[in-house]
C-alpha cells in the first residue's frame, strides 16, 4: 500500500489501470477527460494489455463497449455530464444485456445552459437505466469503488453494468491523499473475468439482443432484470466486507455519523457529505442533536436498511445536487421520503437542494438548513418542503 | 473465389425460417455476403427488417453469433466486437481466426448510422460493412431516408398537390466511404451474384474495414410484385442507377458498362414500381427528364473517376 496526493480523476485512471481489462473505449468529456488520456497514455507506454477505442462520441464509447463486453472481453469507459446523456439509449441496452461493464462518472451538469461544473443531473438522470450506482465522497472513495464495481458487476448473481460516480472538479481535478493498493492485490481482489454465452465462441455461437416483442418474453426479462438488482443488495455489502479485510476500508450502503441519539438528521451523497460531517461535528460541539447519512448506494437503494438507520430522527433534511422538475423534491428526498413512508413513525421531510452547475456550498448555508429542520423540530411551521441553498432569490 | 457451384453447396448461413417478405432482396443479399465468409463470424445488425425478422425471440435464424443492439450503431458496436477479439487473441485467450461483418439497411447506414459506421472505418478495424439499400426506411412502414431515389413516393414523401415525391436526389454514400480512403468498398447487386460475392470475399479478406453497397429491392416499399426482385435489381445496374463498381486502394473500376442501347433509360425501371406511379401521369415529364440527367451526370464522373483515378 502506498499513500499518494493525486486527482480524483488520477486515483480512478490508476486503479482502472491496475485492474487491467481487456478493452477499454473512451470519448474526451470535460470533466472526465483525464480518465481517458491518462488511460490511452497506459496503453501508449505498453503499461497495460488493454485494447484502446478512441471512439468517436460517447453513444459510440456505449455501443462499442457493448459489444466488446458481449464479446466476452472485460470492458470499461468512463463519462460525465453531455456525453452521460448521449449513452442513454444505450445505458438501458447495457443493463438489458446484463453486460457487467463498469464506467466511472465524473458528475457534471446538464446543458442548458451549457455548464461544465458539478451538479448530479447526469448520473441521476440515469438513476433508471438499470445500472448499479455506487456515489463515492473523495478521491479515495472513487478509487477503491472503481475496484469493488467489477466484482459487484461480474457476480454471477448480479451480471449487471455498474457506475461509480465522484464530483466533477470538486474531486476529479482536486489533488487528494489516496491510499493505494498494490497492483497484484487489485488483480487478485477482482478474479479472472468469466465471460457467460460470448459472441466471441465458434463453438457456440450466440444471438445477442433478439427482438423481444408482442408473444415474446419481454416482461420476464426486465423483471430478471429487476431480481438481479434485488441480489446486487447483497453483493454489494460481501465486496464492501471483503474490500475492508483487503484495504482496512470496508464499504456498506450508507455510512452514519452521529445518528444513534439525533433529532435532526441530514442525508447527503457525494463530496457535500465531508461538508456535512463538518458541519455536524460543530453542531454538536454547541449542544445539538444532529446526525448525518452518506449516501454510497443508489440503485438498488437501500430503502429498509435506511429506514432502520432514520427510525428514530424526528426531522430529516435530505440533500439533493439535482433537481427534479415538477417533482415533490429531488431524486434522494423521494427515495427517503418513499423509504421513511413505510416506517412505524413518520419523521418530518425536508429536502435542500444545492450546488447546481458547481454553485459553492457554504459551512452557512448548511447551518441554515438544521435551522430550518429545528424550527420543524419545535413544532413550529415551515411554509415549504423543498429549499435552495445559495441561491439568488427574486 | 470458388465455382459457385461449390459456394451454392456449401451450408447455409442465414437459414430458411426468418420472418422477412418473400421478394425481399436482404435475406438474398445476407447469403451471398456470408457464403463466402472465410471463416466463423461475429454479425452485427442495425434495427431495421433484417435485425427483427431473423431474430425473434427465442430463435434465431444466424448460424454465426450475431449481435443486434440499436439502430444507428452497427459499425460502433461491431467495432468493439472486433477490438473484444484482437485483446483476446493477443493474450492466446481465442485460437481460431474469425471475421466481422456489418448489416445495415440505408436508413441505419445512410442517415442515423453514418457517424457510427464513419468513426469506425477511420479507425481501421478489421470487418465488412454491408449495406442493403432499398431506398427507405421499410420497417416502419416506407419513409424517405437519405437514399431514396429523387421522385419515389414514401409516406414522408408523399404524392400532393404540391409535391411529386421525393424532392431531392440521393446521398452519395460509397463516395462518402471512398472518402475515408478505406482498403476497399465496392457497390453490387444480386442480379450478379458472381461479382457480388466476388466483392465480397474481396472484403473479408482485405486487412483493415471494407464496405459494401449493395441494392436491395423491396417489393412492399417499391409497390412491386415479389417475383420480380432480381430483374429490378439488374435493371437499376443496366440503367445506371446502380452502377458497379468497386475502389481498392484508391483506385476506381467499374464492373459493368452498358454501351449503347444496353444502358436504358431510367424511365423504364421506374415504371416497372408503384412508387414511381405519379411520375408518369402527364405534366411530370421535366421530373423524370432532370432524373435521367441527374443520373446521366452521375455515370459519366464515375466513368471520368475510373479513367482518372
Amino acid at each position: 500500500m502506498a499513500r499518494k496526493a493525486i486527482t480524483g480523476n488520477g486515483a480512478i485512471a490508476l486503479a482502472l489501470k491496475q485492474v487491467e481489462p481487456d478493452v477499454m473505449a473512451a470519448y474526451p468529456i470535460t470533466p472526465q477527460t483525464e480518465i481517458a488520456q491518462n488511460y490511452a497514455q497506459f496503453v501508449a507506454d505498453g503499461a497495460v494489455k488493454t485494447e484502446y477505442i478512441a471512439v468517436e462520441s460517447e453513444h459510440s464509447a456505449m455501443s462499442a463497449a457493448i459489444g466488446s463486453c458481449a464479446a466476452g472481453a472485460r470492458t470499461i469507459t468512463a463519462t460525465s455530464s453531455q456525453g452521460f446523456a448521449l449513452m442513454w439509449e444505450m445505458l438501458f441496452i447495457a443493463a438489458s444485456l446484463r453486460l457487467p461493464l463498469t464506467m466511472p462518472v465524473i458528475t457534471r451538469a446538464l446543458s442548458g445552459p451549457i455548464n461544465i461544473h458539478c451538479d448530479h443531473s447526469d448520473s441521476m438522470g440515469g438513476r433508471d437505466c438499470g445500472w448499479i450506482q455506487l456515489y463515492g465522497e473523495d478521491a479515495q472513495e472513487g478509487y477503491d469503488n472503481a475496484i469493488q464495481a467489477f466484482r459487484i458487476a461480474e457476480h454471477m448473481e448480479v451480471r449487471l453494468p455498474v457506475m461509480t460516480m465522484i464530483d466533477g472538479f470538486i474531486i476529479s481535478g482536486a489533488i487528494g491523499p489516496v491510499e493505494t493498493l498494490e497492483d497484484a492485490d487489485v488483480k487478485k481482489f477482482v478474479g479472472e473475468y468469466t465471460a457467460l454465452n460470448p459472441l466471441l465462441n465458434v463453438e457456440n455461437p450466440v444471438t445477442v439482443g433478439a427482438f423481444d416483442s408482442l408473444g415474446g418474453w419481454y416482461f420476464e426479462h426486465k423483471v430478471a432484470q429487476n431480481r438481479a438488482m434485488d441480489n446486487a443488495m447483497k453483493v454489494i455489502e460481501e465486496v464492501g466486507k471483503d474490500f475492508g479485510s483487503l484495504s482496512g476500508r470496508e464499504y456498506s450502503h450508507f455510512k452514519t455519523h452521529m445518528i444513534e441519539d439525533a433529532e435532526i438528521v441530514l442525508v447527503a451523497i457525494g463530496s457535500a457529505a465531508g461538508n456535512v460531517k463538518t458541519m455536524v461535528d460543530t453542531l454538536r460541539g454547541e449542544g445539538k442533536k444532529v446526525g448525518m447519512l452518506k449516501v454510497r448506494t443508489f440503485r438498488p437503494f437501500p430503502y429498509k436498511q435506511i429506514r432502520q438507520a432514520l427510525s428514530n430522527a424526528c426531522v430529516i433534511g435530505v440533500m439533493d445536487r439535482s433537481d427534479s422538475y415538477g417533482a415533490q423534491g429531488g431524486p434522494l428526498f423521494t427515495e427517503i421520503s418513499a423509504a421513511m413512508f413505510a416506517g412505524e413513525t413518520r419523521p418530518k421531510m425536508f429536502n435542500f437542494i444545492y450546488g447546481l452547475g458547481g454553485r459553492d456550498i457554504f459551512p452557512d448555508d448548511i447551518r441554515g438548513a438544521v435551522e430550518t429542520l429545528e424550527q420543524a423540530a419545535a413544532g413550529e411551521a415551515v411554509s415549504q418542503t423543498r429549499h435552495y441553498l445559495n441561491v439568488r432569490e427574486g | 473465389m470458388a465455382k459457385p457451384k461449390e459456394i451454392a453447396n456449401r451450408p447455409e448461413r442465414l437459414t430458411g425460417g426468418h420472418r422477412l417478405c418473400a421478394g425481399c432482396g436482404a435475406p438474398i443479399n445476407v447469403r451471398q455476403v456470408m457464403s463466402v465468409c472465410p471463416g466463423p463470424a461475429v454479425v452485427s445488425v442495425a434495427t431495421g427488417c433484417l435485425e427483427v425478422s431473423t431474430t425473434i425471440y427465442p430463435y434465431t435464424a444466424w448460424r454465426d453469433s450475431m449481435i443486434h443492439s440499436a439502430f444507428e450503431n452497427a459499425g460502433a458496436t461491431i467495432s468493439g466486437v472486433e477490438t473484444a477479439y484482437r485483446s483476446l487473441k493477443k493474450q492466446g485467450k481465442i485460437k481460431e481466426d474469425m471475421y466481422f461483418v456489418a448489416f445495415g439497411g440505408d436508413g441505419g447506414t445512410y442517415d442515423i448510422g453514418l457517424q457510427s459506421l464513419s468513426g469506425a472505418v477511420e479507425r481501421g478495424h478489421n470487418f465488412v460493412y454491408v449495406c442493403y439499400d432499398n431506398g427507405a426506411y421499410m420497417n416502419t412502414g416506407f419513409q424517405r431516408s437519405s437514399a431514396t431515389p429523387c421522385g419515389a413516393w414514401t409516406t414522408t414523401s408523399p404524392v400532393g398537390k404540391e409535391a411529386a415525391g421525393k424532392q431531392q436526389n440521393r446521398k452519395d454514400l460509397t463516395a462518402i466511404l471512398v472518402a475515408h480512403d478505406i482498403p476497399y468498398a465496392a457497390t453490387a447487386s444480386p442480379h450478379n451474384f458472381k461479382d457480388l460475392m466476388n466483392k465480397a470475399e474481396k472484403a473479408f479478406t482485405t486487412p483493415g474495414p471494407a464496405f459494401l453497397n449493395v441494392i436491395s429491392p423491396c417489393p412492399r416499399g417499391w409497390r412491386t410484385p415479389g417475383d420480380q426482385t432480381i430483374a429490378l435489381a439488374k435493371e437499376a445496374v443496366q440503367s445506371c442507377y446502380w452502377p458497379l463498381y468497386e475502389v481498392e486502394n484508391g483506385k476506381y473500376k467499374i464492373n459493368y458498362k452498358p454501351k449503347g442501347d444496353k444502358k436504358t433509360p431510367v424511365a423504364d425501371w421506374m415504371k416497372k414500381q408503384g412508387r414511381f406511379a405519379h411520375l408518369f401521369k402527364p405534366g411530370n415529364e421535366a421530373l423524370l427528364e432532370d432524373i435521367q440527367e441527374y443520373i446521366d451526370r452521375k455515370w459519366e464522373e464515375l466513368l471520368k473517376k475510373e479513367e482518372c483515378l
